[in-house]
C-alpha cells in the first residue's frame, strides 16, 4: 500500500488507563514513525469507540489502524475495517493484566509493543488473492472404486460437482462385491447386501465418469488446477481435476504370514475372513475342503493383528464380521456348533446388539488370548485356554476354522521414497530435515519434487492430526477416505467419504477464492520468492510440510501457491531471505524486533525476545492474563504463524541489537506432534541446534537462545518458565553488544 | 436455485460435531447458523483435560475451531439458545429459536468487574458441581464468545444492581427476557450431543453416598488446570491424595437396565485417566475393572503402551457392589475375577465410574418426526429430508469420529440446498 496513513487507537478500559501513562504511552511509542492520528478512548471496542476509528478512515483518510487494547482473539468482529491495514497490541491480556500498575518496567512494555506494532503495519500490505493464470477447476477426482469411493463419487454429484471415479479392477464395488450379507446398523440382524444399488447409483449419474480396469497414471498441479492423466487399456486421458478424493482401499493381510501355530495352509478348511466371504457366495456357508456342510465352525479372533510382529493396530471389523460370519451358519444350521475364540471382542456403539443377539442365537464365546490350530487334512482341531473358565478347550472336528485377519492399507506397498534418497546420496551428507515415509504405491503418481504419494504417519496410514482433523493429509486438496485412512467398517465408511467429499469441494472453493485451506482457512496470503537472489539450495523445496513447492533442473524453487498452506516454513527456512507474504514478512518481524528499546547495561533490565507460536504458546499468554498471574517485566513477545517460520536472521538481528536472550515456544514434536503445520515446530529445533555457529562468531553464548515446549494449557508453568530462562541470562551476563 | 434466506444451513448444537458442521459448510461458502444451549461453543470437549490417545489439551483444536469460526463472516451463532418449534420442508424450514436471558449484552469485555461486584456464589456446572463459583462468571478460560454471564438468580437477587454499576461498559442488562428469532433455512444439522449417562442410577455403586465415588467426566475436571482442584487429583471427601484408584468400566454400559449398547470411548478414557494419576502419583496402584477393553484402530498401541505400566492392573470383572470399609475412610470393590470365579474385595480411596454416553434426543427429541433406535439415536444420519443427524445424536463416538460425521453432514447439508 501506497502512502500509509496511521492511525493509532488507544483503549483506556478495562483497566488499561489506571495501569500506564497513557499521554506518555502515545508519544514515546510513536516518536519513531509518522502517525497521523493518535486517540484515545475509555472504551475502544463500544459503539462510540469503533465510530471513532471509522470515522477517521473515512474523513482523515487513515489506512492503517493500530489498535492499542485488548488481545486480538477478542473483539475481533469490533476492530474489523475492510480495505484497512490493521494490526494490534496486546495492552490489556500481556501487560497490564499480568504486570504491575503504574510501573516503570509495565511503561517500558507497553511501550515496545506499540512501537513494535508500528514497525509492523509499515511492512505490511493488504494480502491479494492468488490467481493462476491457468484455466481452473471444480471436478472431483475418486481413486478407488469400492464402497468409499463410489460414495464419495454418489455424495460429490449430489453436491451439484462431476466426479471422475477411477478403480483399477474390471468392476466396480471393490472387497464389498465379494460380500452377500452385511451386519449394519440397527445391527438386530444380518442383512442382505445392497451395494449394487450404490454401484447403480454411480453409472446412472451423468456427473460421474466412471474408468474401470483403470489407474492414475499422473497427478500435477495443486488445488484447482490438477492436472490428472488416467490410463484404461493402455491410453491416457487427461482431466482438470479441482481437488481429490483418495479412497484407494485396503488389501487382506497376507495369511501366509501368520503365526504357524494358527494352522493357516495346513488344511483347506482352515480359511481367513475374507476367504469365507468368498467362499459362501449366495449365504450359503460350506467346508471349504469338500464342499460338504459345516456342522463345528471356530472363529479365531486377532490373527496377525494387534500384534508388533504384524500388524500392530486393530483393523476394528473383525469382532462385527465374525459376529455376522457365525450367525450365517447359525441361520443355516441352528443345530450347528459355532465357536468365537477371542481377546477382546469389540463391538463398539449399537453393534452390541449384534452381540447380544450372537450370544441369544446359542454361539459359544471363549476368551482366550494364545489359541492354536491343529490341521491334518481335513480332521481340525482348536485348542483354546478359556481365561474365564480356568482350562483348556479342546475345539474338535471342525469343518471350518476361520481366521479373522486385518485391512493393510494399498499405500504400505512399495519402495520408501526417503530411503531411495539414502541410497542414492552414496554416503554423502543428506539434508538434515527428517524423511517422511513416502511410498511409491501407485495410487496418485503425484509430480510433487518430495515423492509421489501422501506421507504415512504410522502403520503406512496418511499423516494428520488423526484426532482434530483426520482429512487433512500432508497434501492440500487430497483427502484419505475409507480404509486407506484407518482401518473401518461399511457403516463408517459411508460417512468417511462424504466427509472426504465436503473437504475436496470445500478446497475447490477456497482455490478458486484464491484463499488457503485448513489449518487457516480463507487466508490469502501467499508466499512471493524474490526468485533473482535465490541459490538453489533446497531448503525450501525440501522443508515445506505440504510439498507445496517442486523444483526445476537448475533447483529453483516451481511454489505452487494453491497447495500452500501458508505457514511461513519456506520463509523461516530460506538464508537468502527471498520469501515473503505480503502481511509477514523476515523484514517485517526483523524491523519488530529492532524497534525493542534495548536499555543500557548500568540500567540492569535485560531483554529477552520471545518467538511464540501463534496457536498455542500466545493463547497461553493470554490466559495467565485472564489469570492476572504476573511475570518477568523483561521479555517481548512476537507471535509467529507457525515456529517453522522462525527465519535464523532474527536471532542474529535481536542478540546484535542487544537484547540478552531469545526464548522461542513450539509446539510438541515427534509422534504425539502438536504442530498445526506438522512439522513446523521440529524444523525450526534443528534450524536452531545450527545457531550456535552464529553466536560463536559473534563471540556469544549459545545459552542465550532457547526452544521450550508450551502447550496452550501450560500458560500455568510459563511464569517459571520465564524466570529460569532470566537466570540462565543472568549467569551468562549481559549482551555486550548492548549500545552498538 | 432458491431465494439467499433458505439457502442457509441451522447447525443445532455447538460442540465438537455442530461445530464442525458449521465450519466445513462455511468455508465451502455456505451461510450457516449455530443453536447452542450453552452459553459457550465447544461443548463437553472443553472440559476435558486431555485427549486420547496422543495427551494433548483439547483447548488447542477448540482455539483453532473458534478462530476459525472468528475469521468466517457466514457463520452466525447463539449461545444460551434451543429450538422451539420447527415447520416447513426440506429447503424452506421456518425455524424459531428461544433465547435464554444472559443478563450480559454484547458491550461485555470480560474485564471481571461483575463478578467482583457480587458474593452470591453458585454450583459451577461446568466441573460438574464440584465447587461454587461467583453468580457472575465466564464460563471457562478459554470460553467463546469470551463473554460473562449472570446467573438469573443474581440478576433477580438484591446485588443485581451493584453488579450492574460495577460494570463500566452498560453491558449487563438485568431486563433481559426469553426472547425469540425466527429463521429461514434450507436444511437442518442435528448435533444436540450427549450427557453421561445418571450414575445416580447405578444403585449398587454408591454414586451420591460416597464422596469418592465419582465419574470419569468429574475425573476429567479434577486433573485439569482450571477445574476445581487447580489440577490437583483429590479424593473428594477429605481432599487427600489418593494412593489406590480403580476404575469401573462399563458402569451402567452393556447393561440391559442401563445402557445396553457400548460407548465405545469409555476405556480409552480411563486409560487415559490412568495416565493423569499415575503423572501425578508416580507411587499410585491403579485397577481398571473390565469386560473387553475396546481400543479399535491405532488406540491399541495406546492400550499396549498402558499395559506397560507396572502399576496398572487389568482385571477382567464385573463390579458388583461399592461399600465403605469399615473405618468409614476407603472404599472395597466387591468384584468377581472370571478368571478364579473368587470374589474380591478390593480396597481403593477413589473409584471412578466410566459412565457412558445417552444421547440428548433421548429426552430432549428433535421438534420434527424422526426416526429413533432403541436407546434414543436418532436412527440415521438422513433423518429425514433436509434433517440430518450429526455425531453422538447418532452413535456414541469420539472426537475424531464427531468431526469425521460432522464434515459429511456439512456435506448433506450443501447438498440440501443444492439440489433447490
Amino acid at each position: 500500500m501506497e502512502n500509509k496513513k496511521i492511525g493509532v487507537y488507544i483503549c483506556t478500559g478495562c483497566g488499561i488507563g489506571d495501569a500506564l501513562d497513557i499521554e506518555k504511552l502515545g508519544e514515546d511509542g510513536t516518536e519513531d514513525r509518522t502517525v497521523a492520528v493518535c486517540k484515545n478512548h475509555p472504551a475502544m471496542c463500544s459503539k462510540e469507540g469503533a465510530e471513532l476509528i471509522k470515522q477517521d478512515i473515512e474523513s482523515e483518510g487513515v489506512n492503517t489502524v493500530v489498535v492499542a487494547a485488548c488481545s486480538p482473539r477478542v473483539m475481533y468482529d469490533v476492530f474489523d475495517f475492510p480495505g484497512c491495514i490493521v494490526d494490534r497490541v496486546n495492552l490489556r491480556e500481556q501487560v497490564v493484566w499480568c504486570h504491575p500498575p503504574q510501573d516503570e518496567d509495565t511503561q517500558m512494555m507497553a511501550e515496545d509493543y506499540l512501537r513494535m506494532s508500528l514497525a509492523k503495519v509499515e511492512e505490511m500490505d493488504l494480502p491479494e488473492a492468488y490467481m493462476p493464470d491457468e484455466e481452473m477447476y471444480r471436478d472431483i477426482l475418486v481413486v478407488g472404486g469400492g464402497i468409499s469411493g463410489l460414495t464419495a463419487a454418489l455424495e460429490t454429484a449430489k453436491a451439484g460437482y462431476n466426479a471422475v471415479l477411477v478403480e483399477k479392477e474390471p468392476e466396480l464395488g471393490g472387497f464389498q462385491k465379494k460380500v452377500d450379507l452385511i451386519a449394519a446398523s440397527p445391527y438386530k440382524d444380518i442383512k442382505d447386501n445392497d451395494l449394487k444399488l450404490l454401484i447403480d447409483a454411480v453409472n446412472g449419474n451423468d456427473k460421474i465418469t466412471v474408468y474401470t480396469g483403470a489407474t492414475v497414471e499422473k497427478t500435477e498441479g495443486g488445488p484447482g488446477v490438477f492436472k490428472v492423466t488416467v490410463k484404461q487399456n493402455g491410453t491416457g486421458k487427461e482431466h482438470g481435476i479441482g481437488a481429490i478424493v483418495n479412497a484407494a482401499g485396503w488389501v487382506p493381510y497376507d495369511p501366509q504370514k501368520l503365526d504357524e501355530k494358527l494352522g493357516y495352509g495346513k488344511s483347506p478348511n482352515v480359511i481367513t475372513n475374507m476367504q469365507f466371504e468368498e467362499n459362501s457366495s449366495g449365504g450359503k456357508v460350506t467346508r471349504p475342503g469338500d464342499g460338504k456342510e459345516v456342522k463345528n465352525a471356530a472363529f479365531l479372533q486377532c490373527a496377525g493383528q494387534r500384534d508388533p510382529n504384524h500388524l500392530s493396530y486393530c483393523s476394528s471389523v473383525c469382532c462385527t464380521t465374525a459376529l455376522k460370519q457365525a450367525l450365517m451358519i447359525k441361520k443355516q444350521d441352528p443345530e450347528a456348533n459355532v465357536f468365537v475364540v477371542y481377546k477382546e471382542l469389540r463391538t463398539p456403539g449399537q453393534a452390541e446388539d449384534l452381540y447380544r443377539r450372537a450370544q441369544e442365537e446359542g454361539i459359544t464365546f471363549i476368551r482366550c488370548q494364545d489359541p492354536e490350530v491343529k490341521a491334518e487334512g481335513d480332521s481340525v482341531t482348536v485348542e483354546a485356554e478359556d481365561e474365564l473358565l480356568g482350562e483348556t478347550i479342546t475345539l474338535d472336528n471342525l469343518d471350518l476354522v476361520v481366521l479373522a485377519t486385518g485391512m493393510v492399507p494399498v499405500s504400505s506397498f512399495g519402495r520408501d521414497v526417503a530411503k531411495e534418497e539414502v541410497e542414492e546420496s552414496e554416503g554423502e551428507e543428506l539434508e538434515d530435515v527428517p524423511l517422511d515415509v513416502i511410498r511409491r504405491s501407485n495410487i496418485l503418481n503425484l509430480t510433487y519434487r518430495q515423492g509421489p504419494e501422501l506421507p504415512a504417519l504410522s502403520n503406512e496410514f496418511p499423516d494428520s492430526h488423526f484426532i482434530c482433523f483426520p482429512y487433512e493429509t500432508r497434501r492440500t486438496g487430497i483427502y484419505a477416505a475409507g480404509c486407506i485412512r484407518r482401518p473401518m467398517g461399511r457403516g463408517t465408511a459411508f460417512e468417511d467419504a462424504a466427509g472426504a467429499a465436503m473437504k475436496a469441494i470445500q478446497s475447490v472453493e477456497l482455490a478458486h477464492r484464491g484463499a488457503a485451506v485448513h489449518p487457516r482457512a480463507g487466508d490469502m496470503s501467499f508466499p512471493e520468492f524474490a526468485m533473482q537472489r535465490c541459490t538453489q539450495c533446497k531448503r525450501c523445496t525440501v522443508e515445506c510440510p505440504f510439498g507445496a513447492i517442486n523444483e526445476d533442473e537448475k533447483a529453483n524453487p516451481l511454489p505452487q501457491p494453491t497447495r500452500c498452506r501458508r505457514c511461513g516454513v519456506c520463509m523461516g527456512a530460506c538464508p537468502e531471505r527471498i520469501i515473503s507474504f505480503k502481511n509477514y514478512s523476515v523484514r517485517m518481524i526483523g524491523n519488530m524486533i529492532k524497534a525493542i528499546q534495548v536499555p543500557e547495561e548500568d540500567e540492569e533490565k535485560p531483554r529477552v525476545l520471545v518467538l511464540a507460536c501463534e496457536n498455542d504458546a500466545y493463547p497461553a499468554l493470554d490466559m495467565l492474563g485472564m489469570r492476572r498471574i504476573n511475570y518477568n517485566p523483561w521479555i517481548r513477545v512476537i507471535p509467529l504463524r507457525c515456529l517453522g517460520s522462525m527465519n535464523l536472521v532474527w536471532i542474529a538481528d535481536s542478540l546484535s541489537k542487544g537484547i540478552d536472550g531469545v526464548l522461542l515456544l513450539g509446539c510438541n514434536s515427534g509422534d504425539d506432534y502438536q504442530c498445526h503445520f506438522i512439522k513446523g515446530s521440529e524444523l525450526s529445533q534443528i534450524r536452531l541446534s545450527k545457531v550456535s555457529e552464529t553466536l560463536n562468531r559473534l563471540a556469544l553464548e549459545s545459552e542465550r537462545v532457547h526452544f521450550d515446549t508450551v502447550s496452550i494449557i501450560d500458560y500455568k508453568n510459563l511464569p517459571e518458565m520465564f524466570e529460569k530462562f532470566m537466570d540462565t541470562i543472568e549467569e551468562v551476563g549481559p549482551n555486550p553488544f548492548k549500545g552498538w | 436455485m432458491a431465494n439467499n434466506e433458505t439457502q442457509s444451513i441451522l447447525v443445532v448444537g455447538g460442540g465438537m460435531s455442530g461445530m464442525t458442521a458449521a465450519i466445513e459448510a462455511a468455508e465451502a461458502g455456505y451461510d450457516v447458523y449455530i443453536v447452542e444451549k450453552n452459553p459457550y461453543l465447544g461443548g463437553r470437549v472443553a472440559q476435558l483435560h486431555h485427549y486420547f490417545p496422543k495427551l494433548c489439551p483439547p483447548y488447542c483444536g477448540l482455539e483453532i475451531n473458534f478462530r476459525r469460526i472468528k475469521n468466517n463472516s457466514k457463520i452466525r451463532f447463539f449461545t444460551l439458545a434451543e429450538v422451539d418449534k420447527v415447520s416447513g420442508e426440506e429447503g424452506n424450514f421456518d425455524v424459531t429459536i428461544k433465547l435464554n436471558p444472559r443478563f450480559v449484552n454484547e458491550n461485555c469485555t470480560a474485564c471481571g468487574k461483575c463478578a467482583e461486584a457480587t458474593t452470591m456464589e453458585i454450583d459451577n456446572p461446568f466441573n460438574y458441581g464440584m465447587n461454587k463459583m461467583k453468580a457472575a462468571y465466564l464460563p471457562h478460560e478459554l470460553a467463546f464468545p469470551m463473554r460473562y454471564v449472570i446467573d438469573p438468580a443474581l440478576a433477580k437477587s438484591d446485588e443485581a444492581r451493584k453488579v450492574k454499576e460495577a460494570c463500566s461498559y452498560d453491558a449487563v442488562d438485568l431486563d433481559m427476557g426469553v426472547r425469540t428469532v425466527d429463521l429461514k433455512v434450507g436444511s437442518i444439522v442435528w448435533a444436540s450431543g450427549w450427557k453421561p449417562y445418571d450414575a445416580n442410577k447405578l444403585e449398587t455403586y454408591g454414586f451420591g453416598v460416597f464422596p469418592d465415588v465419582i465419574t470419569n467426566v468429574m475425573m476429567e475436571r479434577l486433573a485439569s488446570y482450571s477445574g476445581p482442584t487447580g489440577g490437583a487429583i483429590l479424593r473428594p471427601s477429605n481432599g487427600e491424595a489418593p494412593q489406590t484408584v480403580a476404575f469401573v468400566q462399563c458402569a451402567g454400559s452393556r447393561d440391559e437396565n442401563h445402557l445396553p449398547f457400548c460407548s465405545g470411548i469409555c476405556c480409552l478414557a480411563s486409560m487415559k485417566q490412568a495416565t493423569y494419576v499415575r503423572e501425578q502419583y508416580p507411587d499410585a496402584k491403579i485397577y481398571i475393572f473390565f469386560i473387553d477393553i475396546r481400543a479399535t484402530d491405532r488406540l491399541e498401541a495406546f492400550y499396549r503402551k498402558v499395559k506397560e505400566d507396572e502399576n496398572i492392573e487389568f482385571f477382567k470383572g464385573k463390579v458388583a457392589k461399592i461399600t465403605q470399609n469399615e473405618s468409614g475412610q476407603g472404599l472395597v470393590l466387591r468384584v468377581e475375577n472370571t478368571a478364579t470365579e473368587e470374589l474380591n474385595e478390593i480396597p481403593a480411596d477413589l473409584v471412578v465410574l466410566a459412565t457412558g454416553m445417552e444421547p440428548n434426543t433421548a429426552d430432549a427429541p428433535l421438534p420434527i418426526e424422526v426416526p429413533y433406535d432403541d436407546y434414543g439415536f436418532v436412527a440415521s444420519q438422513n433423518a429425514g429430508p433436509g434433517v440430518y443427524a450429526a455425531g453422538c445424536s447418532r452413535t456414541p463416538i469420539s472426537v475424531s469420529e464427531a468431526v469425521q460425521d460432522g464434515t459429511a453432514a456439512a456435506l448433506k447439508a450443501i447438498q440440501s440446498i443444492a439440489r433447490r
